[in-house]
């Protein structure tokens, strides 16, 4: 396309005070991921593209329901049972073909999160369940990435913006420092939201994004808006960092990847399961004898309390070194452990009480760090 | 009336001069059955207990508290001016 159609088709932003030829520029260089092309996502990913943000990067796993389309105002019932990533690639290619749009018709895991980011200059989050969104949130503080945050529910939303430039920059974890458990905050589906809403909280986080690249006005750092569609109030808290917030946060790659964000956001699967909480609690009252059932070399290496050390490959043939009557497993995250606790039940049955520590001893040295540094 | 809440959803105007206000958001308004409170507590903890007091599905739900608009993390004092905002985390998108 020619530099006469460019300069008329951002002619009315570009006329802007304070904007200009070289917003537009800056806009044009820009490289913004959205996460989820879902309620957020769509009037996001219309208002970036439409504005001439550069390279705009979509990943969504999810296909195209008819019950998407009251607030998803992208798509249309042709696009029903497709790839929301692809449909929407599509859709803003033809609103604007002049720049570059790249569809991940994937799952956001640990695995790719990481390696997606690097390639972008912000990441808006436009999720729509608490384990991604603590996910989104840890590899933007980790790669040092603004993150556009926007959530909804009902006639409600939430926005703000994590710089991550420095270390005491607010990010999510700041305002919310755990993830709530499956089911202790309802999504969408359950809760309901009005249409409009996603509408308008979606093109709040499209504006945030343009304003961070263009620099114009204040973005909405260490600032949390909450805007209620009945009542048109809109209440703007100032948020500031906490020390312990950093601890909660893998501080590297591996830790990030050995992070299981959506364990960390569900309910107990099974009744053996214990939080840290309640780990310390039992060591705490004694006669408990703790199994580490990881293999012998591993790290972190369990030091604050007593314990010991049989392989879960051994655990069968060695439970006779189990003396006390209430026992608990643990191992790097949780996994192991609780095959462990299923095996010991399996020889001890109602003679011992058995647990096994949830999210291993990994979450409960972070959760320690945590505890000590609020204190 | 020290630890003392009201629920002011009467759907009527009230005038509470010299009151301090508790703002609800989200699932709380559900909790509360309102989405303002008026109360007379010392600080932001006893204005926990009081609240998870009078509405204990309030005590398991997770929320940030913000005093005259300012996230707090500890125990803050509270005056008659004082507005409280009480936030829970949304997922949706």
């Amino acid at each position: 396309m020619s530099n006469a159609n460019s300069y008329e088709r951002y002619h009315r932003q570009t006329i802007l005070p304070g904007f200009g030829e070289e917003g537009q520029q800056k806009l044009l260089k820009a490289k913004v991921l959205v996460v989820g092309a879902g309620g957020l996502g769509c009037p996001a990913l219309q208002y970036l593209t439409a504005a001439g943000v550069g390279t705009i990067g979509i990943i969504d796993d999810d296909v195209v329901a008819l019950n998407n389309l009251h607030r998803q105002v992208l798509y249309s019932v042709n696009d029903i049972g497709f790839s929301k990533a692809e449909r929407a690639s599509h859709i803003l290619g033809q609103l604007n073909p002049e720049i570059k749009i790249l569809s991940y018709n994937e799952r956001l895991l640990t695995q790719n999160a990481l390696l997606l980011f690097d390639d972008f200059d912000i990441i808006l989050d436009g999720t729509d369940n608490f384990s991604t969104r603590y996910m989104v949130n840890d590899a933007c503080v980790l790669l040092r990435k603004p993150l556009v945050y926007g959530a909804i529910s009902q006639f409600e939303g939430q926005l703000s913006v994590f710089r991550n430039e420095n270390d005491d920059d607010v990010n999510y974890r700041d305002i919310f420092p755990d993830p709530p458990k499956e089911g202790e905050v309802l999504g969408c589906d359950e809760a309901g939201v009005l249409g409009t809403m996603p509408g308008i909280i979606g093109t709040m986080m499209a504006n945030e994004a343009i304003k961070l690249i263009t620099g114009i006005g204040e973005p909405l750092v260490n600032q949390l808006l909450t805007y209620n569609a009945l009542s048109n109030q809109v209440y703007q808290l100032s948020l500031s960092a906490r020390n312990e917030t950093h601890s909660l946060i893998p501080k590297n790659e591996t830790e990030f990847l050995r992070t299981d964000y959506l364990w960390l956001c569900s309910s107990p699967m099974s009744e053996e399961e214990i939080d840290a909480e309640t780990f310390n609690d039992l060591i705490e009252k004694g006669n408990v004898d703790v199994i580490d059932v990881r293999e012998l070399q591993e790290l972190p290496e369990a030091n604050d309390f007593a314990n010991i050390k049989i392989p879960l490959a051994q655990l069968a043939n060695n439970a006779g070194e189990i003396r006390r009557d209430a026992v608990i497993t643990f191992c790097q995250t949780g996994n192991r452990s609780l095959q462990a606790a299923k095996i010991l039940k399996g020889i001890f049955g109602k003679d011992k009480k058995i647990y096994s520590l949830r999210g291993g001893i990994l979450e409960w040295s972070r959760r320690k760090q945590y505890e000590r540094k609020k204190a | 009336m020290e630890g003392d809440l009201a629920n002011c959803n009467s759907g009527k105007f009230v005038l509470l001069y010299m009151s301090m206000h508790i703002i609800l958001f989200g699932r709380l308004v559900d909790i509360a059955g309102s989405s303002v409170l008026v109360g007379d507590v010392a600080d932001t903890d006893s204005l926990i207990n009081a609240l998870h007091n009078t509405y204990p599905a309030l005590a398991q739900a997770k929320y940030v508290i913000a005093v005259d608009k300012q996230v707090i993390t500890s125990n803050t004092l509270l005056n008659e001016k004082s507005v409280v905002a009480l936030l829970p985390p949304f997922s949706g998108g």
